[in-house]
């Protein structure tokens, strides 16, 4: 089960860092691209162990970094950091709330970026920012918010389509058939 | 952790490298979305009605023949300008080609403006190679890879333009575009260094300047002023800039090649 959903998180990863890049949507009708990373982060962090989150957090970060103008690496510490933390906590939270879901979601896809932002700053670099970076960074954490229960549901139904299911054995044996009508 | 710290203190031509290896693993899925996008463009072109595109095909041919009617008055001003530029001993300006590239990608962060093409080093493309559309400039080639190339778009931080502010056949100022002007409409930029306000009005025409050094040939438009305001007790001007090309309906652009 822990290797499936490691390959499983870390393909649906790499597809959402294609996704960003690829579909340019959200932007158009929105005027920001939401980030698919901090609420599959989340998922990631209640439902397999640290080696799985360090994982998403290094591949996911580095795949977002590539396709992007920011430096190599600024967004790995982020998504490392939102994992560890929700992680450390998963005894305290009602994972299978959706509610729950979508909150763990907002707060980390809000607070992905401006982690990050943080840092490119702290780095010296000059990202665009102003009056608008606000409404940007609500769309981001409500979208955010918004996949968070998704992604459950459809790792969910994955993991029911691609694990092994026991078979339960019927209550039927045919020595206690009980035959009706006379011979 | 200490991943991030390695990453971030590596010199920046490795790290480039190490981005371009990286984004060089979605290629096989930028491609099958592009053969998808085609796919369905063709679905489209055989279902459009036949009416509709031959009229579109009787206003492309009206439209085609002007153009071979503008080309040969260009022509012969080419030639006249040369024989001129001979006269007068200056050196002779060489033409520029244009390559037609698709986007494929673009930068999934909000806090930059770039995008990705489908043309790399082998059909001949180097960083800091101009990008335009033909309503205007758009940016430069960034970084290059063997089958794409990342275009950071004006407005990002990254791609400043010299500039000249041009009413009519005048040039009224020359300025540098600096960064972007707003962060939700990538049609406004900020234009910096501009000397004189008394002679600037909304509507005079941006145009690259093509000064030494420059990587944009001169007179290639980027848009037209809106308004200006003086900074810094008036030592200097700032004014914003409305871009001629649509930075966020961009499907092909064209890289200038030497």
């Amino acid at each position: 089960m822990r290797p499936l959903t490691t390959i499983l998180i870390l393909v649906a990863a790499f597809l959402a860092v294609f996704l960003e890049a690829a579909w340019d949507g959200p932007r158009r009708w929105l005027g920001a691209q939401i980030d698919f990373l901090p609420g599959l982060m989340v998922f990631a962090s209640l439902n397999a162990g640290v080696t799985t989150l360090t994982l998403l957090a290094v591949v996911g970060g580095l795949c977002f970094d590539s396709l992007s103008a920011n430096p190599l690496g600024v967004s790995v510490l982020p998504l490392f950091l939102i994992g560890l933390g929700i992680h450390q906590c998963q005894h305290l939270i009602l994972r299978h709330q959706a509610y729950a879901q979508w909150m763990l979601g907002l707060a980390a896809s809000a607070a992905a970026p401006l982690l990050t932002l943080l840092l490119l700053v702290t780095l010296g670099h000059s990202p665009i920012l102003g009056g608008g970076s606000l409404w940007q960074w609500v769309v981001m954490s409500v979208g955010g918010g918004v996949l968070t229960p998704l992604y459950f549901r459809v790792f969910d139904r994955l993991h029911r389509a691609l694990s092994y299911q026991p078979v339960h054995e019927s209550s039927f044996r045919q020595d206690r058939e009980i035959a009706r009508g006379r011979k | 952790m200490l991943l991030t710290l390695v990453l971030l203190w590596l010199p920046g031509g490795a790290t480039s490298r190490m981005k371009l290896a990286l984004s060089g693993v979605f290629v096989p899925l930028f491609g099958v979305a592009g053969a998808g996008q085609q796919l369905v463009q063709k679905a489209g072109h055989a279902i459009a009605p036949r009416e509709s595109l031959a009229a579109e095909l009787g206003q492309l041919r009206k439209e085609n023949s002007e153009l071979k009617l503008r080309l040969l008055q260009s022509d012969a001003v080419l030639r006249e300008n040369d024989r001129l530029r001979a006269l007068f001993g200056w050196s002779r300006t060489t033409p520029w080609q244009g390559k037609l590239a698709r986007v494929v990608a673009r930068d999934p962060a909000n806090w930059w403006r770039g995008l990705y093409i489908d043309l790399g080093r082998r059909d001949g493309l180097r960083p800091d190679l101009p990008v335009l559309t033909p309503e205007g400039l758009v940016g430069r080639v960034a970084e290059v890879s063997e089958t794409r190339a990342r275009v950071v778009l004006i407005g990002d931080p990254s791609c400043r333009v010299a500039v000249l502010v041009v009413e009519g056949r005048q040039t009224v100022d020359n300025g540098v575009i600096s960064g972007a002007s707003s962060v939700m409409d990538t049609s406004l930029v900020e234009l910096s260094y501009l000397s004189r306000i008394g002679s600037l009005k909304p509507g005079q025409m941006i145009l690259t300047s093509g000064f030494e050094g420059s990587i944009y040939p001169r007179g290639i438009p980027v848009g037209h002023l809106i308004d200006f305001r003086a900074v810094e007790y008036g030592s200097y001007t700032e004014a914003r800039v409305k871009l001629a090309a649509n930075l966020n309906q961009l499907e092909e652009v064209w890289v200038k090649v030497p």
